[in-house]
């Protein structure tokens, strides 16, 4: 292995760290704070695909000269429509279901073929392609022989800036300090004046929105159908219970170990037994620590 | 007490009423139609490369039945979806055998949906008609192979980049059946001219990481890579290809399982340079071809592109009207005897079919992807004769 490769294999793996975060962000918030698993949590990341596509369609044919800017509009109207979508979903939806870990397993799962049923009714069985724009293609040439593709960096850079937001706000906001309040405590929160049910409505589709905004980054890297969402799901959850399913910083690491090992297995073996050797590696792991990596305390 | 009996035998002879309608309505309609079943993925992961094929057999059955339909009767296609599930083709096969008594099938897409009709087929002595290039290694005498196997395809892809491309070849695949018999032929035919294998990568279907191959790529510098990535992985693929700035000037490269049909949703500014084996393009300059695509557009619309399976499709339903009326009946062994070197002026050029084997003679052309979304052919073999079982 030369030098080059090897710095383009460590620059893959914390570009799939990057991936891995923002596909664990959003599901790792609504499970901490609700205790919902959200299984068409794909399906949101496969809307908000859907979404910078239809952006661009819109782009192409009323605004063509500022195609070079539809990229960051379509991110935008991608959470705004995830987010929007969550919240009603909440309102209309899981609200019913709380305290039944096993009924919205259930029912989002059936949501999630509902909705595959719905994009492939709207844009058709088959996928549609999303342009990258100009200004994300192709490679930063650093020497002869090392490239760094530019969308990867974009989104490297992309997983910074929302994971600092994300960050900032549970942490720093009123808000932020009303959701970790109901996640440790419900009760006593609720006790104290906090509207706990509008507090889990508004988490519900911040977490939603943070799915739109992976599904949007993606279109640059994979594929965008009705069954685009199902490529995701199985990481997503993997990431987050490894990681400790109610803990941010797990999220993070367990993102970075899986994304570097994987990456490394696939160059050392091929990609299926990397898959194959990763989950296993996982599976040990959680024998020995059942709640991931990172347990937080919390009450029930 | 009595009022409910009474209530509960009139229900009962209005249930038996109704269900007496639709059979008259059958048995008025069985004199002058025939029913032929199709059987493709409308639903799940499959359903991006099959629900196209569908709208081809229809379209050959609509212009059959426009025509005057087939020995004086109409065509009434009974389309079952067989949900992207093995078993579920399986029972819905039965389903169109033993039900609805089918004078033949057009359907199955990937290898494993014909592995699992087949016996279904076979037992039933029914009659299907598969579309999609495929792995070889199979005979079948309930199944006719429209489209190409893999001496039609791979072997001769194989031999014609030896003779023009280069000497050292990395294989790329999706995991499972037939990218991984297709490279074991691929292997062992390059070897056999003096090419060597210098990788060899398989992907979980529906991957959509794959900047590690690529880097593997890079460092093993092959003068080909053949790549038999299928679905929405393919998207991935050529999208981190070109990102990580390979492309056809630098590499090249041929994909045995991307049609037009894929390359709509790849992206062709994706693709283009890139080669492709297939036995048809939309592109053919032929006057079956021209009427073909022409139909298709009208039907389903402008925007709409054709692909290798869809072609093999439309030709497999003409292929069985011919066999028909060459028989003089529906009966399945009469039409499979009268199928034996039958010969048809298809989108593709005339087909023949194999005296033995079920397969189709067949044409296999390169050609390199435009920025069109379309294929320029640069190379086209004579007829082929169809060989599944080939000797490496």
């Amino acid at each position: 292995m030369t030098f080059d490769i090897l710095v383009m294999q460590v620059f893959s793996g914390f570009s799939l760290f990057s991936v891995l975060v923002l596909m664990a962000l959003g599901l790792t918030i609504v499970f901490g704070l609700m205790g919902v698993i959200n299984m068409a949590h794909g399906e949101l990341m496969a809307m908000g695909s859907y979404m910078t596509y239809v952006t661009s369609v819109v782009f192409q044919r009323y605004f063509p000269d500022y195609m070079g800017w539809y990229f960051i509009i379509g991110i935008g109207v991608a959470f705004v429509v995830t987010f929007a979508f969550g919240f009603l979903l909440e309102r209309c939806f899981i609200r019913f279901m709380y305290k039944r870990p096993l009924d919205t397993l259930l029912a989002t799962w059936g949501l999630s073929l509902v909705l595959q049923q719905l994009f492939r009714q709207v844009f058709g069985p088959k996928e549609v392609s999303v342009p990258t724009v100009q200004w994300l293609q192709g490679a930063w040439k650093v020497t002869e022989g090392l490239e760094l593709p530019l969308n990867r960096i974009f989104i490297i850079g992309l997983t910074l800036v929302i994971a600092g937001a994300v960050f900032l706000f549970l942490y720093r906001s009123r808000w932020g300090l009303r959701i970790r309040a109901v996640t440790q405590n419900r009760a006593m929160a609720g006790a104290a004046g906090i509207n706990t049910a509008r507090v889990d409505a508004v988490t519900f589709a911040l977490g939603c929105g943070l799915a739109g905004i992976a599904g949007s980054s993606f279109t640059m890297l994979a594929s965008t159908g009705p069954v685009s969402g199902q490529q995701y799901l199985v990481d997503t959850f993997i990431v987050v219970v490894f990681g400790g399913v109610e803990s941010l910083l797990g999220t993070f690491l367990s993102a970075f170990a899986i994304g570097q090992t994987q990456i490394s297995l696939e160059y050392l073996t091929t990609g299926s037994m990397a898959k194959a050797i990763t989950l296993l590696v996982v599976i040990v792991l959680l024998f020995f620590r059942p709640n991931g990596l990172f347990a937080a305390k919390v009450r029930r | 007490m009595h009022n409910e009996k009474r209530r509960l035998i009139k229900h009962a002879l209005l249930l038996g009423a109704f269900s007496l309608l639709p059979f008259s309505l059958v048995s008025q309609a069985q004199a002058d139609t025939v029913k032929v079943g199709i059987i493709h993925s409308l639903t799940g992961t499959m359903a991006m490369s099959e629900a196209s094929v569908v709208d081809a057999e229809k379209l050959a059955i609509e212009e059959i039945n426009a025509s005057g339909g087939v020995l004086g009767k109409t065509i009434e296609p009974i389309v079952e979806d067989g949900a992207s599930d093995w078993p579920t083709f399986a029972e819905k096969a039965r389903k169109l055998l033993e039900n609805d008594h089918v004078a033949a099938t057009f359907g199955a897409y990937t290898s494993a949906s014909r592995k699992a009709v087949l016996p279904v087929f076979e037992r039933n002595k029914g009659l299907l008609y598969y579309p999609t290039f495929y792995e070889g290694l199979e005979k079948s005498p309930a199944i006719i192979y429209t489209g190409a196997e893999a001496s039609q395809q791979t072997l001769a892809a194989v031999t014609w980049l030896m003779a023009n491309k280069g000497k050292s070849v990395y294989l790329v695949g999706s995991d499972y059946i037939w990218p991984r018999t297709t490279n074991k032929l691929a292997r062992a035919s390059v070897t056999k001219q003096g090419g060597s294998i210098v990788g060899e990568d398989y992907l979980p279907l529906g991957n959509i990481e794959f900047s590690s191959v690529i880097n593997k790529i890079k460092a093993a510098k092959p003068d080909i890579v053949l790549s038999t990535i299928v679905g929405g992985s393919n998207v991935a693929f050529y999208k981190q290809l070109k990102a990580a700035g390979i492309d056809s000037s630098n590499q090249t490269l041929m994909a045995l399982a991307v049609t037009e049909e894929e390359v709509t949703g790849i992206g062709a500014e994706n693709l283009t340079g890139f080669l492709t084996c297939m036995s048809y393009f939309q592109s053919l300059k032929n006057p079956v071809n021209e009427k073909f695509v022409a139909a298709f557009k009208a039907r389903y619309g402008k925007k709409r592109v054709v692909g290798d399976p869809m072609a093999a499709a439309y030709t497999a339903v003409y292929l069985w009207k011919k066999a028909v009326e060459k028989a003089g009946s529906f009966d399945v062994p009469a039409v499979i005897a009268a199928s034996s070197e039958l010969t048809l002026d298809a989108p593709e050029g005339e087909i023949k079919v194999h005296k033995d084997n079920h397969h189709l003679w067949k044409r296999a052309r390169i050609g390199t992807i435009n920025a069109q979304g379309q294929v320029d052919v640069i190379y086209e073999s004579a007829p082929i004769e169809p060989n599944p079982f080939p000797k490496l």
